[in-house]
C-alpha cells in the first residue's frame, strides 16, 4: 500500500517544486514586476515619509517690523532660531507682502505693529499678526500653530522676568509614544498594511489570469497538476518576496526614520506572514472571478487600493467615520493589521493585545481560501 | 482494431447559441483524424470536450474507453493537448517551456527524446533563446514538443498550422505522418482544406454540424456533378455573369478561378453566348476533378436548401 503513494506524493512534490521554479523564472525576467516588488515599497516609504509629511521644518517666514526695538527682534530670533522657521526677508512696506508670496518660499509673514515693544512694556498689550500663504491651507494651519506656540512661549519669557514670581500655569503637553509628532510613525504601518495587499493581491491575481489570458492555463489543466499545486505553486514565490519586502521596509524605517520596532520582532514578523497569507488568498479569490489581467488589476487596485488607503484608518482614524463607513470598514482585512503593526512597532505591547485581530486575519484567510478552491474551475467555462 | 475516440450525439450550448450539434464520430487508434470547417465551426470547442476541459450538454464522449466526464482525471495523463494559441511561456527559452511542461506530466527531456527528437532538433539550436522571439513556424514547433514530452496517447491539435508559412506547414504534416509509428492516434483542426488530404480520415464541420465523415479520397469522390473551372480576366464581372446565366447551379470563387456547376452537367453555346453579352471576353473553361473544398460547398449549400424547406 505505501509504495504507490509514497512514488505519487515524490512525483507530485517534483511536479509542484517545477512549477514553483518555472514562477521564479517569470518573475526574474520580469524587471517590472521586481520594480513593483522592491521598488514600489520603497518608494511609498520615502513618499509617505519625506514628502507627503505632515511636519514642518524650515518654512520660510518674512517680516514687516514697523517697530524695529529690542523685543521685536528678540522674538524674530526666537522664531527663526526654533528650527521650523527661515527668514526669507524683511519687508519695508505694506505692498511688499503681497510681493513676497508671489515670489514662492514664504509660507507666512509676522507683522509688529509701529512702537510694539514701547506699547508691550508700557500698555501690556502689543499687537503681531500672522498672515499665512492659504493657498497651501495644511501647511498655513500648521505654520501659524507653530507660530502662535512659540510667540506665546515668549510670552511667559516675558511675564516671567516682569512678574518675577508670579504664579503662571503653564500646561506641559507630552505626547507618549510618538513624543515629536512625527508622522512617519503614522506612515510606516500604514504603507506596510497598503504595498502588502496591493502586492499580495495584485501580483497572485495577475499572475493566475496571465495563464488563463495566454491559454497557458488550458494546458495547465489538461496536466496531472491539481488545482492545489497550481495555486501553491503561484503563491509561494510572492509569499517569499512578500516578507523580503516585510524586512526591507522595516529596515528602511528604522535607518531613514530612526522608527524602531518597540514590541518583539518576532511577533511583528509572524503577524507579517499571517497578513501575507491572507492578501495572497485574496489575491487568489480575485484571480478566480477575473478572466482578463485588466479585470484582476482593476478589482485589486480600486476594490482593494481604495479602501485601505481611505477607511482602513490609515490616514482617517475610524473613530471619526460617520457610521456606515465604520461599517464597512470592518470587513476590511486591513483595518486590524494595522492595529496589530501600530501595537507591535509603536506601543511595544505583545501578543495579548492584538489576539482579536490575529484571529480576525485568520478568520480571513481561511475565508478567502475556502472560497477560492471552490472557485477554482478544473475546466473552462 | 478499438476505437480511440468515440463521440455520441455530443451536444454543447453557450447561452441560447447551439456551438455544437448532435456530434457523432469515431476515431481509430493510430490514425490522423482531421476536422476541416471554418472558423466559427465549433471546431475548438469540440476539441476542448475531448480534453475533458468542457463538460458537454448532451451526449456522450469516450476517449481510449474511458468516459471523459468521469474518468478525466485519469483521462488527462494520457492526452497531449495543443492549444490554437500556441500555450507556450514567452518569457522562458525553449528549453525551459519543454522541461517545465515534462516536470509537469512527470517525465524528463532524456526519457522521451527519441519522440520528439525529429521535431525538436529542428529547434534545439535556439534552445537558449526565448520563446517569445521564435518565429511561427519554430513557435509550432516547440508547441508539439512540448505537448508530446510525456508521450502521450492522443494528441489534440487544434488548428496547429494557423499562422504558420506555407514550408512549415508542410513540414509539420510530415513530422505527424512521422509520429504514426509511435502509435499516437492525432485528432487535428484545420481551416485549410488543402491539409485535408495529409489526414487519414477527415470530418467537415460547419455551423457545429458534422456535413461528412471519411476518408479524404472518398469525400472528393462524392461530388456528385461535373465540374468546370472557368477563368475571364475580370473575374468578378465574371462571377456576377455566371450567377445570373439560368443554366448554373453553382458558382463559387476559388483564388484566380471560378468553379461551377450546371442544371444538366454540361454547356453549350448558350453561356458563351450570354458571356459575351455581357461583355465578358477571353473565357477560358476546362472541366476540372472536385476537390473537397468543392465537396464542402457542395454539402454546405444542401444543408442551406434543407433547412429553407
Amino acid at each position: 500500500m505505501h509504495g504507490p503513494t509514497a512514488a505519487y506524493t515524490q512525483h507530485d512534490m517534483k511536479r509542484f517544486l517545477g512549477f514553483v521554479k518555472k514562477e521564479f523564472l517569470h518573475i526574474s525576467r520580469d524587471y517590472r514586476t521586481l520594480i513593483i516588488l522592491f521598488g514600489i515599497p520603497a518608494a511609498q516609504i520615502l513618499l509617505f515619509g519625506y514628502v507627503v509629511s505632515t511636519d514642518i521644518k524650515n518654512a520660510g517666514v518674512a517680516f514687516f517690523d514697523q517697530s524695529k526695538d529690542e523685543i521685536t527682534r528678540q522674538l524674530t530670533d526666537k522664531i527663526c532660531s526654533s528650527g521650523f522657521f527661515t527668514k526669507t526677508g524683511d519687508l519695508a512696506s505694506q505692498d511688499d507682502i503681497d510681493r513676497i508670496f508671489k515670489k514662492g518660499g514664504t509660507k507666512a509673514v509676522v507683522i509688529f505693529e509701529n512702537d510694539f515693544g514701547r506699547n508691550l512694556v508700557s500698555r501690556g498689550k502689543g499687537e503681531i499678526s500672522i498672515i499665512a500663504d492659504g493657498s497651501e491651507p495644511n501647511v498655513a494651519t500648521l505654520v501659524t500653530n507653530y507660530m502662535t506656540a512659540i510667540i506665546s512661549d515668549f510670552n511667559m519669557d516675558l511675564a516671567g522676568q516682569a512678574a518675577g514670581a508670579a504664579l503662571i500655569v503653564r500646561p506641559e503637553v507630552r505626547m507618549f509614544y510618538n513624543p515629536g509628532l512625527k508622522s512617519h510613525y503614522m506612515f510606516v504601518p500604514g504603507v506596510i498594511t497598503l504595498i502588502m495587499i496591493l502586492i499580495c493581491a495584485l501580483m497572485t491575481s495577475v499572475t493566475i489570469t496571465r495563464e488563463k489570458e495566454f491559454g497557458t492555463m488550458e494546458v495547465l489543466l489538461v496536466s496531472p497538476l491539481k488545482p492545489i499545486q497550481i495555486i501553491l505553486g503561484k503563491v509561494m514565490p510572492y509569499f517569499l518576496l512578500s516578507f523580503i519586502d516585510v524586512i526591507v521596509i522595516l529596515l528602511l524605517s528604522w535607518f531613514v526614520f530612526d522608527l524602531p520596532v518597540k514590541g518583539s520582532l518576532a511577533l511583528l514578523l509572524g503577524e507579517s506572514m499571517l497578513y501575507i497569507m491572507m492578501s495572497l488568498s485574496l489575491g487568489i479569490l480575485i484571480s478566480t472571478v477575473s478572466g482578463t489581467m485588466q479585470q484582476a488589476i482593476f478589482i485589486s487596485l480600486v476594490g482593494m487600493m481604495l479602501p485601505t488607503i481611505l477607511l482602513s484608518g490609515f490616514i482617517f482614524p475610524i473613530e471619526n467615520m460617520a457610521e456606515i463607513y465604520g461599517w464597512i470598514s470592518s470587513i476590511l482585512p486591513p483595518r486590524y493589521f494595522i492595529v496589530i503593526i501600530k501595537n507591535i512597532m509603536i506601543k511595544g505591547t505583545g501578543f495579548l493585545y492584538v489576539w482579536k485581530e490575529t484571529l480576525i486575519l485568520t478568520g480571513f484567510t481561511v475565508l478567502f481560501i475556502a472560497l477560492s478552491v471552490r472557485n477554482f474551475k478544473i475546466r473552462l467555462q | 482494431m478499438q476505437s480511440a475516440i468515440e463521440s455520441a450525439g455530443i451536444t454543447k450550448k453557450f447561452g441560447s447559441n447551439r456551438v455544437l450539434n448532435d456530434i457523432t464520430f469515431s476515431v481509430n487508434e493510430s490514425e490522423i483524424f482531421g476536422f476541416i470547417g471554418p472558423d466559427g465551426a465549433g471546431k475548438t470547442t469540440l476539441f476542448r470536450i475531448v480534453t475533458t476541459l468542457l463538460l458537454p450538454d448532451e451526449g456522450k464522449m469516450t476517449v481510449f474507453g474511458t468516459d471523459s466526464l468521469k474518468g478525466f482525471r485519469e483521462l488527462r495523463k494520457h492526452i497531449g493537448y495543443m492549444p490554437g494559441r500556441f500555450s507556450l511561456y514567452h518569457d522562458l527559452t525553449v528549453e525551459e517551456n519543454l522541461k517545465f511542461y515534462a516536470t509537469v506530466f512527470g517525465t524528463t527531456i532524456r526519457e522521451n527524446y527519441d519522440l520528439i527528437s525529429d521535431i525538436y532538433s529542428h529547434i534545439e539550436p535556439f534552445k537558449k533563446r526565448l520563446a517569445g522571439q521564435l518565429s511561427g513556424g519554430m513557435k509550432q514547433k516547440l508547441a508539439l514538443s512540448c505537448a508530446l514530452i510525456h508521450k502521450p496517447k492522443l494528441l489534440v491539435l487544434d488548428e496547429p498550422t494557423t499562422g504558420v508559412d506555407a514550408v512549415s506547414r508542410s513540414e509539420f504534416w510530415d513530422m505527424l505522418k512521422n509520429l504514426r509509428k509511435h502509435d499516437i492516434t492525432i485528432l487535428v483542426s484545420t481551416p485549410y482544406m488543402d491539409e485535408a488530404m495529409r489526414c487519414d480520415r477527415i470530418a467537415l464541420i460547419q455551423n457545429g454540424s458534422l456535413l461528412s465523415v471519411d476518408k479524404p479520397r472518398k469525400i472528393k469522390e462524392g461530388f456528385g456533378k461535373r465540374l468546370y473551372r472557368i477563368m475571364a480576366p475580370d473575374k468578378y464581372r465574371l462571377l456576377i455573369s455566371l450567377r445570373k446565366y439560368e443554366l448554373t447551379d453553382t458558382a463559387f470563387p476559388f483564388g484566380d478561378s471560378i468553379h461551377v456547376t450546371f442544371r444538366d452537367d454540361i454547356y453549350d453555346q448558350s453561356l458563351i453566348n450570354h458571356l459575351r453579352s455581357e461583355g465578358i471576353a477571353n473565357v477560358t473553361i476546362e472541366e476540372m476533378e472536385a476537390g473537397i473544398e468543392d465537396r464542402f460547398l457542395e454539402l454546405m449549400e444542401r444543408k442551406l436548401d434543407g433547412e429553407i424547406e
